[in-house]
């Protein structure tokens, strides 16, 4: 038995950079799916990852059928940025007015912004631009509260409980601990439990994180 | 995540399409595996090393694609079943055996899959290896979904043993970097004992000595395997058609396009109007089949990437039954419906069938699109460099200072690794590198440049290579260089693992890859060997570097430099920073610094940043590796660093 979508196939576009854990993201999340009973397609490109390029996985999820690991444009229905200019990025190619929107704030600086040749946008802006694209946007400090639990990786799992808490997949808490528990050491399933509750009250209480300098 | 030991059979799992060959292998009872990294079809041998154990299956990493396939080839001539894997330009690599082994048959089912990068995604090329199966007269799978690949392999051992040669999978980094659901099926227990028997008859496939000879004989020998593959694959359940009875569009296609096919026509909702013809077998194609479907519609459009392959034998079979079919038109590459270089996706692939059936495809509202443009616009790139502490960095950084401290116009012939960056982003390696191709043509390009000196060439030539290219195809140019007596300066970026692709295990370590102790070769010896001076540097040790290359670039004949320092990445250095480095603000000349500020617009480690406050560069602490080599960089003197603490 499967559970119902809003849409099928439903289409999330995790995006980051590399080093930030965007494939563990989303093969957490679709492993939850798969364990739901949905057939899922996860679309990575990953060759130069480790080389400061933006990295991006596309999760196709559908009840019946495989569908292709490349989301046609314009047709992300949730998208989660573990970093903040790439939802923009992302919200160039893959934004519609229904998609919804979850950013980690903590900036990445590419390499000309860091020698000084490009500005990277300020917060403000970044959120002014994500609110006006997106149908729903949340902004979280993912990275801070997963420093605070002793490792700033933990960022993708808040993020991943972000989506619990937003309700518009059948994932939730136990589910994740089952597919955590088969991959990880126990000494670390604590920490990920925890940083997963953080990320899905955050969303789901309706208010974000408390919000500090990134 | 991946695939584990522990996973049972009949569990439905989400596997990369790479683990789902690998596992289609272990489930066919694979007993030797044999490849060399590339991006995409890495994955493919590292989780077959983890189900490696003694005697049950041996998994190696092979210093090139040729050995690979020699290594497997021996299993098979033994009786057991084998899998080589590469990238597609490897299978260019190999091609010189392939066309010898096809012609010699094999015994035990031997597989030859080959990972083929549409777009480049992660290659210097978009070479593309399913014309090799037509050259070299073998069948040819193509997967297209997840599942499928796992079957697909597994039978294609089924297919080799049939037909006694080697079977051909080629998927596409889609289709291997991406993961789906697949269901697990149960592992062989494998027994068969290696035995090469040879004390036949040439004439006995199964006793007889292993060669492509006679050769007219066992050409017409092979052929005669190809019709028979032809022949089971007009029943292949890996040949389906989804549509109606007779549609007014018919999609011919292969492997991920088949995806995109699908999304296409459901993106169009032209489900009553087109139909799609998924053809798993695409060489040879079982004509029956073709002309069954070809039959009943007009039009045909061919998806597939990136060169018309499929098309032209489409075409072919379409000419020949052209009277029993009639006259279709075609559309696919040749007519430019869809785009003859790059990968394709769903939306190129909708515009191609919107376009013959005359339907838009769905479209964002213009209000939004116009919302889109201008709040998207202006994002700062994310440039490819390398790492915080990559040793590439400063080496291209000592090359540099020697070759402008030596005036006359050298340069550097690059190569295949995380250092060909240098190459295909001149800022990375300070615009030193001017030519990029095969593994190991830096080194034959260098050899060639080094003997123009007179014909009035007057430029230094340096040539750079990883320790992993320099086993897999540099040895014969290097050995080239030395006997033709070149004036080159070669160097090897000895990073102490195949970086690029994720730390496998190469020739110059004392591990394999199935984790197990093994000799290692010497660099440093072999090239001493060939009887060239050599010379071991540190690339962190700036001034050592630039006056080491300095004497050498002076010297005629060939000289190596080995510049020795292990990738950033490294599990040993990933624990520890080695220096704790600051900027003293007080000696840092801001803008005044040169014309460039040195440090952070032309070095450009992402360990140093740039304060637009201050007008001061700085340390970024969590960023910086603690290499320490931007201490010695900075003109004024201004980057501190000091050992850090044991
Ligand atoms: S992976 Fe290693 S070799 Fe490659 S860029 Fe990073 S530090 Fe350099
Ligand atoms: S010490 Fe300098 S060159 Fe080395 S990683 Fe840190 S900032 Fe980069």
């Amino acid at each position: 038995m499967t559970e119902h979508l809003t849409k099928d196939p439903y289409n999330i576009v995790i995006t980051g950079v590399g080093g930030q854990g965007n494939v563990m993201a989303s093969r957490v999340l679709s492993n939850m799916l798969v364990r739901k009973g949905f057939r899922v397609t996860i679309g990575e490109t990953f060759g130069m990852s480790q080389r400061g390029g933006s990295v991006m996985s596309h999760i196709r999820v559908s009840p019946t059928a495989v569908w292709s690991p490349q989301i046609p444009k314009g047709m992300a229905n949730l998208i989660v940025a573990l970093e903040p200019i790439e939802a923009i990025r992302v919200l160039a190619d893959y934004g519609n007015p229904s998609v919804k929107v979850l950013v980690n704030l903590r900036a990445i600086y590419p390499v000309g912004v860091i020698t000084g040749e490009d500005e990277y946008p300020s917060e403000g802006k970044i959120r002014e631009t994500v609110a006006a694209l997106a149908a729903e946007a949340r902004f979280l400090a993912a990275t801070e509260e997963a420093i605070r639990l002793g490792n700033p990786i933990l960022g993708n799992i808040v993020m991943i409980g972000a989506v619990s808490g937003l309700g518009v997949l059948p994932i939730d808490r136990e589910l994740f601990e089952t597919v955590i528990r088969e991959w990880m050491p126990a000494a670390r399933v604590e920490a990920n439990l925890h940083a997963f509750a953080i990320g899905q009250a955050a969303v789901a209480l309706k208010s974000p994180l408390p919000q500090r300098e990134v | 995540m991946s695939m584990d030991r522990e996973q049972k059979e009949g569990a439905e799992v989400l596997l990369m399409g790479n683990e789902s060959i690998a596992r289609g292998a272990l489930e066919a009872g694979v007993r030797v595996a044999a490849g060399y990294p590339g991006t995409p079809s890495s994955e493919i041998i590292e989780t077959l090393s983890r189900f490696s154990e003694a005697g049950k299956l041996y998994v190696e990493w092979s210093t090139n694609e040729k050995v690979a396939m020699e290594v497997a080839a021996a299993a098979s001539f033994a009786g057991l079943r084998s899998l080589c894997v590469m990238k597609q330009n490897g299978v260019n690599v190999a091609s010189d055996f392939l066309l010898h082994l096809t012609g010699s048959g094999t015994r035990g089912g031997m597989i030859l899959v080959s990972c083929d990068d549409p777009g480049a995604l992660s290659s210097v090329n978009e070479g593309e290896s399913r014309h090799f199966a037509r050259l070299m007269e073998i069948p040819l799978l193509e997967p297209a979904d997840f599942w499928e690949a796992k079957e697909m392999t597994r039978w294609a051992f089924d297919l080799s043993e049939a037909i006694r040669n080697v079977v051909m999978v080629r998927s596409v980094t889609r289709m291997s970097h991406a993961s789906g659901n697949v269901v697990l099926g149960p592992l062989p227990a494998v027994t068969a004992k290696a035995q090469f028997l040879c004390d036949g008859p040439v004439s006995d496939p199964d006793r007889g000595p292993v060669t492509s000879a006679p050769v007219i004989q066992k050409h017409r020998l092979q052929q005669e395997k190809l019709r028979k593959a032809a022949a089971l694959f007009e029943d292949s359940p890996f040949n389906t058609y989804e549509g109606p009875e007779t549609p007014e569009l018919l999609i011919i296609t292969s492997s991920a396009c088949t995806l995109y096919s699908r999304e296409a026509i459901s993106l169009l909702r032209a489900e009553g109007r087109a139909g799609i013809l998924k053809l798993g077998t695409t060489w040879p194609l079982p004509p029956a089949l073709l002309k069954r479907h070809l039959r009943r519609t007009e039009k045909v459009l061919i998806v597939e990437e990136v060169l018309p392959f499929l098309e032209d034998q489409v075409k072919i079979l379409a000419a020949e039954q052209a009277r029993e079919i009639g006259i279709k038109t075609f559309y696919g590459k040749n007519d430019g419906t869809l785009p003859m270089v790059g990968e394709l996706n769903p939306d190129l692939v909708a515009a191609a069938v919107g376009q013959i059936l005359g339907i838009d495809p769905p479209a964002i509202p213009a209000e939004y699109r116009e919302k889109l443009r201008a709040l998207t616009a202006a994002l700062p790139k994310r440039e490819q460099t390398f790492c915080p502490g990559c040793p590439h960095r400063a080496s291209f950084w000592g090359i540099r200072e020697a070759l402008q401290r030596d005036h006359r116009g050298g340069f550097v012939c690059g190569d295949i690794g995380c250092y060909a960056m240098a190459s295909l982003f001149p800022a990375a390696g300070f615009h030193t590198a001017k030519t990029l191709h095969a593994m190991g043509s830096g080194t034959g390009i260098a050899s060639g440049f080094g003997k123009l000196g007179p014909f009035g060439m007057e430029q230094p030539v340096l040539a750079v290579c990883g320790d992993s290219t320099f086993y897999h195809a540099a040895i014969p140019a290097l050995i080239n260089a030395v006997h033709q007596n070149a004036d080159i300066t070669f160097i090897a970026l000895d990073n102490s693992g195949t970086a690029m692709t994720g730390f496998q295990s190469h020739p110059g370590l004392d591990v394999n890859a199935m984790g197990e102790a093994s000799p290692k070769v010497d660099i440093a010896a072999l090239c001493g060997a060939m009887g060239v001076p050599v010379t071991i540097g540190d690339p962190f040790d700036l001034i050592g570097t630039r006056v080491t290359l300095n004497r050498l670039l002076e010297e005629p004949g060939v000289k190596v430099l080995i510049l020795k320092q292990s990738c950033a990445l490294s599990p040993e250095k990933k624990v520890k920073k080695r220096f704790l480095v600051r900027v003293d603000e007080a000696l840092c000349r801001g803008e005044a610094c040169g014309c460039n500020r040195l440090c952070t617009r032309i070095f450009r480690c992402p360990g140093l940043l740039w304060n637009r406050e201050r007008k001061k560069a700085e340390i970024d602490e969590v960023i910086c590796a603690g290499c320490g080599f931007c201490a010695g960089i900075c003109p004024a003197g201004a980057i501190r660093s000091e050992e850090a603490a044991k």
